[in-house]
């Protein structure tokens, strides 16, 4: 690994089609912000201003205005070429297999999933070069079952599976962090096929059986929705009830920024809720299996972990991770609801770890991991706000630098 | 309030059940409009379900909802762009004075005016259109030129809410007259001159459209400028429907050459006979419908010295185009603007003041957004290799108002005697034969996908819906 080969930071940027446009300037009058506009020749979107919030595209009379090409960000084609053009360019190959544009559905999922962390952040310096939309919507992979086990007790409030896709000898190759689309069979309601799921892989890179083509995932079957209310998740049911031997229809994968890194010396700190410990578990497993290279040194430098569930019966993974040497990993579990003892969140215990953590923020060797649900997101922050306070630091003139050293990955739903 | 309420006999974003007497004298109007919308609407097209876009608000998300829609159940209705809090006038002698929620007494007659001219184009246009589906290149274009249709037909709804809301009985007299002229007629014509012109062909529907409704767009853009909020605010939602007018004209007009180069490749030639022979419409005919529509429609700006235009402009009614976009006072005292005379035979500019000469104005901003589209068309002609260029006739070619009207003026702007005039007018004008071989084209295709040969299929569908869609289901 070098800086040269480090994946680049890939946006996907808004163009309008100088062919079929006719320049009646209503994008420009509708855009909220600004982002929209033309000279004598052409009509433009400036990539710096565009949110992608869409307001553009319905009032477009022409269909010229719904064009993306997937650029790296500090390549985005400037307002000058906009104007230059005659024709759009074609989308270039960015390498690794990207040729093809990262369907809508997916790009939405994944802007969500990373807007608390103010946007998409560079990936570590040492990372991986990833592939990414190898297999699209329009040209699925089949997987097929090889395993489908419980990770919670049977007794518990919820229902947590590790399930295990074999890819035999299609092409899938995935880092830690990376994500793939299921894509449930039938349709909805009205008919229409349904929407491709994301899911966070759960095993390295080199799968979850060592030399075997397949990859694991941790799947929560869906029983109620994001306001408590009974509701039967469609993909995650589907995957929960798949039996050995079941096909899978699988796009992917997807996701350039929440990686590792790769160099000596490179420590992890890794906060997660439930699911959300799918690529902390990936991350872990590299390095337990690698943990030391072939000249005898230690890939990665210090590994932290920060896991929340409701209690231990349903923290996924909690026999494999007790298992683990304790100067492998520095495990933290907060239980939330452990009868008789008050509730402890990741973040008061974060806080708990006060100094360690502060040592970590300042270590240019660390990268920082966050992965679970919307909701811990703010309580989080604030934990390293109040951190950095105490250790005569500022967590907001911190965290942009953070964000463009590739250290700081917040990926929540 | 921006959401259309559909459950009212006239969908509205206006709150029209607040006002009773409104309602009703609107409600009263209604019938008499469907009833011109079935005498003068799209002929034999009433139990078609044609593919249209209806507005469910005025917000950018809620204004293009796509569906099957059979076309006397269309919901017309009265939709007006969200206020702007604090709006202020920004030109003329009112300028920075709140702008006006109701009519100023001294302005009514004026306002009157300009919303009648307004409001008559647009049942004009749907006249002069009615028979062109019967002989439509395709589902694809009949669908186009449906939307188009009803669009129109808003858009004198929306003029007519205006008579009705703030000019009493004069306005509702206004609006009955609207639709009592009829586009062509001797007796009863509609007020502009362009749009008693017939609309016989396709080829002349898109050129239509590519011209006479961005002129459309240039005054409802002035007007959007108005110091009277509820018409600026009309007109603002009018332009968006207005761009789709003017896509199916530069389009239409972009296929037409695509198909046209596509013979002259494979024959080689160059030879109209030729091209007209394989069923396509040569260049030069192409040249001379655009040099017909361009100079009807640069007269429908007015004259070029007015003092009304003066008078509508510090009065704060009509602004300029994108006038809160220029740089200047918005007052225009002193300033001055160079118009056209013809002087022993030549034609001079004189600078005369800008206030007199916003009709010039307006037709300038109007010829230079025009011409750029013109640029586009012949980038077709530039791919396929082809020397052919198309271009934009002098202004004070073929004139019937202003003080050009009485000058013969050939397209590459010199001044010329009747005798040369008519020597050359068939090299100028589309002449009968021309729309004669063009309207003998003009043959019915309805087949999904299918396109009749003198045109080529567009890039792609409406809607992110395939070409090939059904757009139009004939029952």
């Amino acid at each position: 690994m070098n800086a040269e080969a480090a994946p680049l930071e890939v946006i996907r940027q808004h163009l309008i089609d100088p062919e079929i446009c006719i320049r009646c300037n209503t994008c420009e009058e509708t855009c909220p912000v600004d982002a929209i506009t033309h000279d004598a020749r052409n009509y433009v979107v400036d990539a710096a201003k565009c949110n992608g919030c869409n307001a553009c595209i319905s009032p477009c009379p022409t269909g010229s205005i719904d064009n993306w090409r997937q650029v790296a960000k500090a390549r985005a084609y400037t307002l000058d070429e906009q104007f230059g053009w005659d024709t759009l360019p074609v989308q270039a190959d960015l390498g690794s297999g990207s040729a093809q544009a990262i369907p809508q559905d997916i790009a939405r999922i994944t802007a969500a999933a990373s807007e608390g962390q103010g946007g998409v952040a560079a990936a570590p310096w040492s990372a991986a070069h990833p592939y990414v939309n190898l297999h699209t919507l329009a040209n699925p992979a089949v997987a097929t079952v090889s395993g489908n086990f419980a990770l919670t007790a049977p007794g518990a409030s919820s229902d947590i599976r590790h399930i295990v896709l074999d890819f035999g000898a299609t092409a899938f190759p995935v880092l830690e962090g990376q994500t793939i689309g299921i894509i449930p069979p039938g349709a909805d309601a009205s008919g229409r096929p349904h929407h491709v799921r994301l899911y966070s892989v759960a095993s390295p890179r080199e799968g979850e059986r060592p030399g075997y083509n397949n990859v694991a995932l941790t799947v929560k079957r869906v029983t109620v929705d994001h306001a408590g209310q009974p509701a039967r998740g469609v993909a995650s049911n589907y995957l929960c009830d798949l039996a050995k031997g079941d096909s899978v229809s699988v796009v992917g994968p997807f996701g350039t920024s929440f990686l590792m890194p790769n160099h000596p010396g490179s420590s992890l700190l890794m906060i997660c809720t439930g699911t959300g410990s799918a690529p902390m578990r990936a991350m872990t497993e590299r390095r337990r299996r690698i943990a030391r290279n072939e000249n005898g040194e230690l890939e990665g430098g210090k590994l932290m972990l920060f896991f929340g569930a409701r209690a231990a019966e349903e923290l996924p993974y909690f026999g494999p991770l007790m298992k683990l040497q304790k100067d492998f990993i520095d495990i933290n579990f907060a239980f939330s609801r452990t009868p008789g003892e008050p509730r402890c969140y990741v973040q008061d215990l974060i806080r708990r770890r006060s100094d360690d953590v502060a040592r970590l923020l300042q270590d240019e060797q660390c990268f920082i991991y966050v992965c679970g649900l919307k909701d811990m997101e703010e309580g989080v922050a604030d934990a390293f706000r109040d951190i950095c306070r105490e250790h005569g630091m500022d967590w907001e003139a911190l965290l942009p630098g953070l964000r463009g050293k590739g250290r700081y990955h917040l990926e929540t739903y | 309030m921006s959401n259309i309420d559909y459950s009212e006999r006239i969908p509205n974003n206006v709150d029209l059940a607040s006002d009773r007497t409104l309602q009703r004298a609107l409600e009263q109007w209604q019938p008499n409009y469907l009833r011109w919308w079935s005498d003068m609407g799209p002929d034999g097209a009433q139990d078609f379900d044609v593919y249209l876009r209806t507005a469910t608000s005025v917000e950018p998300g809620g204004w293009a909802h796509f569906g099957h829609v059979k076309m006397p159940d269309y919901r017309w209705g009265i939709f007006l762009a969200p206020p702007e809090a604090g709006r202020k006038i920004h030109f003329g002698e009112h300028m920075g004075e709140p702008a006006w929620q109701d009519v100023p007494g001294e302005h009514r007659a004026n306002l009157r005016r300009i919303i009648v001219t307004q409001g008559d184009t647009e049942p004009a246009s749907v006249e002069q259109q009615r028979h062109l589906g019967l002989t439509c290149p395709s589902q694809y274009d009949l669908r186009n030129l449906f939307q188009v249709n009803v669009e129109e037909g808003r858009h004198l709804w929306a003029m007519v809410y205006l008579l009705h809301r703030y000019f009493g009985r004069d306005g509702r007299e206004e609006a009955e007259e609207l639709l009592q002229r009829r586009s062509g007629d001797t007796d009863n014509p509609r007020i502009l001159g362009a749009f008693n012109e017939k609309t016989p062909d396709w080829l002349a529907f898109y050129m239509f459209t590519y011209f006479t409704d961005r002129d459309g767009k240039f005054q409802l853009c002035a007007l959007a400028e108005s110091s009277f909020d509820p018409l600026a605010r009309t007109t603002k939602f009018m332009l968006t429907e207005e761009a789709h007018h003017m896509f199916v004209g530069e389009s239409g007009v972009a296929r037409v050459l695509v198909r046209t180069c596509e013979v002259m490749q494979r024959l080689g030639t160059d030879d109209p006979a030729r091209i007209r022979a394989e069923g396509a419409i040569d260049l030069p005919t192409i040249q001379r419908y655009l040099n017909f529509h361009f100079s009807v429609t640069v007269d429908l700006f007015g004259a070029d010295q007015s003092s009304n235009a003066a008078t509508f402009y510090n009065a704060g009614l009509k602004g300029r185009f994108e006038e809160g976009k220029r740089a200047d006072d918005h007052r225009l005292r002193d300033v001055h603007y160079g118009i056209l005379e013809a002087v022993d035979g030549h034609l001079v500019q004189r600078d005369v003041p800008m206030q007199n000469a916003l009709n010039e104005v307006l037709r300038d901003d109007y010829i230079k957004d025009s011409v750029s589209g013109i640029g586009r068309w012949n980038k077709v002609m530039e791919k396929a290799g082809i020397a052919f260029r198309l271009t934009v006739p002098h202004k004070a070619f073929n004139r019937k108002i202003g003080t050009l009207a009485s000058t013969r003026v050939s397209p590459d702007g010199r001044v010329v005697g009747e005798a040369e005039w008519a020597a050359h007018e068939h090299e100028w004008l589309a002449t009968p034969a021309d729309r004669a071989f063009v309207a003998s084209l003009m043959g019915r295709v309805v087949e999904p996908g299918k396109f009749a040969n003198w045109i080529a299929p567009p890039a792609m569908g409406i809607n992110k819906q395939p070409v090939d869609f059904q757009y139009v289901r004939f029952n």
